[in-house]
């Protein structure tokens, strides 16, 4: 996700009179031009359709939204947003601070493990609480049948609380790997300068630490409040509704995708406010950025407080990953015999085929992206590289509208004219296919298949090139010999990534799959639509076993 | 300022042991020795970073460190430039100096930023952040605010090694002047024995968490406690010779007599007739012998121009080799023979251990 623009313009180079092959080429090659504006075209197209209807005349479902719904879908998402804001920077900064600094009884299986619940989709760990602890659920039932009486006292799940709590469970690792991160890089060296300058530890946490860390966990929170206003499952297992439900409710319930479009185009105003101030604090990260300091050890802690810490990265991992993680495996078991069935076995071929076929697009595209601007770093070009990747940025929910919207008025004046050409009554060609949901998919995901091929290639320098080309190699030969082991690391992991992404993707898939095209996400959706949560844990242990390969990819990256 | 026989260790890795020396206020000190000798653990231990297993620190006649006690390093007084210089990225070069003065009135705070910028010379650049300065104009930034809040002791971990050459000793002699004028206390450590004969008064050798010999450079130079002192300071090479009667030691280049050696680790009761030495030759102590009578003839083997002089690798009949300094106007070429004598004041003669063989 991050593009770093020096590297690129300090590798420009002018002569170019060599014969060279494609990737190294700079003349006759127009179409390497073109590739980055087209993409960017892509994936700006969905924002633009949106945005445009927000000028547009508002139908009468719009305006019944506007009296009925719209103030308070907008006080949801705001307390929603603070509160997970609240919840995970206090979660994440404090549990980044503990395990980077100190020494405490299991610190080190601490530090890896707490990125743990990243592996389970916010939805799976919604309806897991939900199931735990609602009235039916065993720890409400065996409270009251040890108390003997009923729990007035127990607090409703379903409300503002249980979904701020659940996302924060499932989003605190976002800003803690973020200021894990700053806090690894500054090292111990600046806090002993504060200490030798007078300051207690603690003084030296809030003078030093924490405003050098600044950048990093404004965009760890940047990325948690992406993902929360992009959530659609868990927001909707609870009922709380934001704009990516209302954007559904209107579309599938209301139909009326004038009116999804508006809300949509409303979310998508609040998202690019956010891009906006991330991109001013990763311009400061920059800044601030230090050499990785050599790992020494942390402050030994004993006593009470090292316990204390300890409990308290317990308790966390505990609600966030092995609570939900136990309760799904039991209900998986009781349920298996019912779930595990042909229709499961469907569910599962789909979710793995689709996934395939956008990992494929998406990483072929990402490559495309990073030879073309290996060809062309101009300004422009990296502005539509910067473009092309927005797509983490928007919620799966206004893509589907956004790309939709297009494609049915495409597919109408298709078959209009078809019919008038042709009098062949054709139906609608494009609608339905698979080819809407895989565009949705390469657009929301890009960004994620890009970042890391891109900086696979960064390491290829333009010496490595020429050196191999120095000693007689073809420009096939440097492309097999050099350029494909380099960026063969960089490739599985954007393919590990994008794969293990769609299979969760939820939203899209809902609005845009063709009619039989269920995937475990979309069976998850509706199984917890109807409260059958233990129908919905086979389906969801899947998806958690896929998001742990990617949650082990990046511990390995982190640990070096 | 007095340390005790302070010992640390790593769990069961000793770093230092029985190490002992003290400075008088106003006293530049310094820790010289190869890296990983622990050096830089003393310092860390001065400063409070690291607790000690055995002996025990003082400050001002006061006890700060010691086994069963660690006066936190925020109230020791104690003012630290670090190797990386450790600056806060995220503050200009005036509030890193400011950092320290928290306890100050703004008015005060000031006007002791705005006199340690210009003291160090870096009154332009206050306002500049960290990344936005040379390295050198870094390390005055990190000295000023070391020397802000007025600490007791001053430490220094090898603040030039991030340096170039050039600058190195130019700063090294700023540093100094600073800290003469301004009557610090300091303790510098560096691996550079350059870096420590400019800028200390009193310089202590370390090898593997030992203090070696603690003294001034002159001393550590001419009278070596040890081989490994011998060694570390200076060129020289180790010849062998035998005493011939008390004082007197004949060896290939000649015969040394009693005023002319300085005896070290030697006393006649341990060496007497007949005992085998080595004899510790500087470079200084061999000079050309244009004399056709000349019996010494040495081979150049390999040469080093200087400028001034040119540092000659010459091969003895004997195979062993030794350094010269001889000036440049004698330039001989590689595999010339020419005439050598010695002309030492005084050399080190240390007793031969019979298992070590010392060739620089």
């Amino acid at each position: 996700m991050h593009v770093n623009n020096e590297k690129y313009s300090t590798v420009e180079e002018k002569n170019s009179d060599i014969s060279r092959p494609f990737f190294l080429l700079k003349h006759n090659a127009s179409i390497w031009r073109l590739i980055p504006f087209l993409v960017a075209a892509l994936v700006f197209a969905p924002v633009v359709v949106v945005f445009s209807s927000f000028f547009m005349p508002a139908d009468e479902v719009w305006q019944h939204l506007v009296e009925t719904t719209l103030p308070s879908l907008l006080i949801n998402t705001f307390w929603l947003s603070f509160g997970v804001i609240a919840g995970t920077s206090l979660l994440g900064v404090s549990l980044a601070w503990f395990t980077a600094v100190y020494e405490f009884p299991g610190s080190r299986f601490f530090s890896w493990a707490l990125l743990l619940p990243l592996a389970i989709p916010a939805y799976v760990t919604a309806f897991v609480v939900l199931g735990l602890f609602d009235y039916t659920g065993p720890v409400q039932t065996s409270l009251r049948s040890w108390l003997g009486s009923e729990l007035t006292w127990f607090p409703d799940l379903y409300g503002r609380g249980g979904v701020i709590i659940v996302m924060t469970l499932a989003f605190y690792p976002y800003v803690y790997l973020m200021a894990r991160n700053a806090f690894l890089t500054q090292g111990k060296r600046l806090l002993e300068a504060a200490q030798s300058l007078g300051l207690s530890r603690q003084q030296g946490f809030f003078k030093v630490a924490l405003p050098m860390a600044r950048p990093w966990i404004v965009g760890g929170i940047m990325l948690t409040l992406m993902e929360t206003l992009a959530d659609f499952g868990t927001v909707a297992i609870f009922n709380y509704d934001t704009f990516t439900t209302a954007i559904y409710k209107a579309w599938f319930g209301m139909f009326s995708l004038p009116a999804a479009s508006q809300l949509a185009s409303l979310l998508i105003v609040i998202v690019f406010v956010l891009i906006i101030i991330e991109q001013q604090f990763r311009l400061r990260m920059r800044f601030a950025e230090m050499k990785r300091s050599s790992r020494a050890s942390g402050i030994l802690l004993s006593g009470w407080k090292a316990k204390a810490i300890s409990c308290f990265a317990a308790s966390v991992l505990f609600f966030a990953f092995v609570l939900p993680i136990i309760q799904l495996g039991i209900w998986a078991a009781n349920s298996l015999l019912q779930s595990f069935d042909q229709r499961y076995l469907e569910f599962l071929l789909h979710s793995v085929l689709l996934s395939a076929m956008a990992t494929v697009i998406t990483c072929f595209i990402a490559i495309l992206l990073v030879y073309a601007v290996r060809l062309y770093s101009d300004f422009f070009t990296l502005i539509a590289v910067r473009i092309a990747t927005i797509g983490y940025a928007l919620p799966g929910a206004v893509l589907a509208v956004g790309i939709f919207i297009p494609l049915a008025w495409l597919d109408n004046q298709l078959s209009e004219w078809l019919s008038m050409l042709f009098q062949i009554e054709t139906g609608l060609l494009i609608q339905g296919t698979l080819g809407v949901m895989l565009i949705a998919y390469m657009t929301r995901f890009l960004a994620v298949g890009h970042y890391p091929i891109d900086s696979a290639m960064q390491r290829i320098t333009r010496n490595i090139d020429e050196a191999a080309m120095g000693f007689g190699l073809s420009g096939w030969a440097v492309l097999r010999s050099i350029h494909l082991p380099m960026l063969k690391t960089g490739i599985f992991t954007a393919a590990t990534l994008v794969f293990v992404d769609v299979m969760k993707e939820m939203p899209i898939t809902l609005m845009t799959r063709p009619f039989g095209w269920d995937t475990l996400a979309v069976r998850i959706f509706a199984l917890t639509s109807e409260g059958e949560w233990e129908q919905a844990a086979l389906p969801s242990v899947t998806l958690v076993l896929a998001g742990l390969v990617p949650i082990i990819l990046l511990m390995r990256q982190t640990d070096k | 300022m007095k340390l005790h026989q302070i010992k640390h260790a790593y769990g069961k890795q000793v770093t230092i042991s029985h190490l002992s020396f003290d400075l008088k206020k106003g006293e530049i000190g310094c820790l010289l020795g190869p890296s990983g000798c622990g050096k830089t653990t003393v310092l860390r231990c001065i400063a409070g970073f690291e607790p000690l297993t055995a002996g025990e620190i003082s400050l001002n006649g006061v006890v700060v460190s010691c086994a069963s006690f660690s006066l936190p390093p925020e109230q020791r007084r104690v003012g630290m430039v670090f190797q990386d210089y450790a600056l806060f990225p995220h503050l200009t070069a005036a509030e890193n100096v400011s950092f320290g003065l928290h306890r100050s009135s703004a008015i005060e705070r000031m006007q002791r930023v705005t006199d340690m910028l210009q003291i160090v010379g870096l009154a332009e650049v206050a306002n500049k952040y960290p990344h936005e300065l040379s390295g050198g104009q870094q390390q005055r930034v990190a000295l000023a605010r070391a020397l802000a809040p007025h600490p007791d002791l001053l430490l220094l971990d090898e603040p030039f090694s991030n340096l170039d050459i050039t600058l190195r000793e130019r700063l090294s002699l700023e540093i100094r002047d600073i800290l003469k004028n301004q009557h610090i206390t300091a303790i510098l450590v560096t691996h550079d024995q350059d870096e420590a004969f400019s800028v200390a008064d009193v310089i202590g050798v370390m090898h593997q968490g030992e203090i070696m010999q603690w003294d001034a450079a002159y001393n550590l130079y001419h009278r070596p406690a040890n081989r490994f002192v011998a060694n570390f300071i200076g060129q020289g090479v180790f010849l062998p010779g035998r005493m011939l009667s008390a004082g007197k030691i004949e060896m290939e280049l000649g015969i040394l007599t009693e005023d002319i050696y300085h005896p070290c680790e030697l006393d006649n009761e341990i060496c007497h007739t007949g005992c085998e030495v080595d004899v510790l030759i500087r470079p200084d102590d061999i000079v050309y012998n244009n004399e056709s009578t000349s019996t010494l003839q040495a081979m150049v083997i390999h040469k080093a121009f200087r400028g001034a002089e040119i540092l000659y690798t010459l091969r003895l009949s004997s195979g062993r080799t030794v350094l010269s300094l001889i000036s440049s106007h004698h330039n001989h070429a590689i595999g010339e023979k020419i005439g050598i004598k010695l002309e030492a004041d005084h050399v080190v003669v240390f007793r031969r251990e019979k298992y070590t063989d010392i060739q620089e």
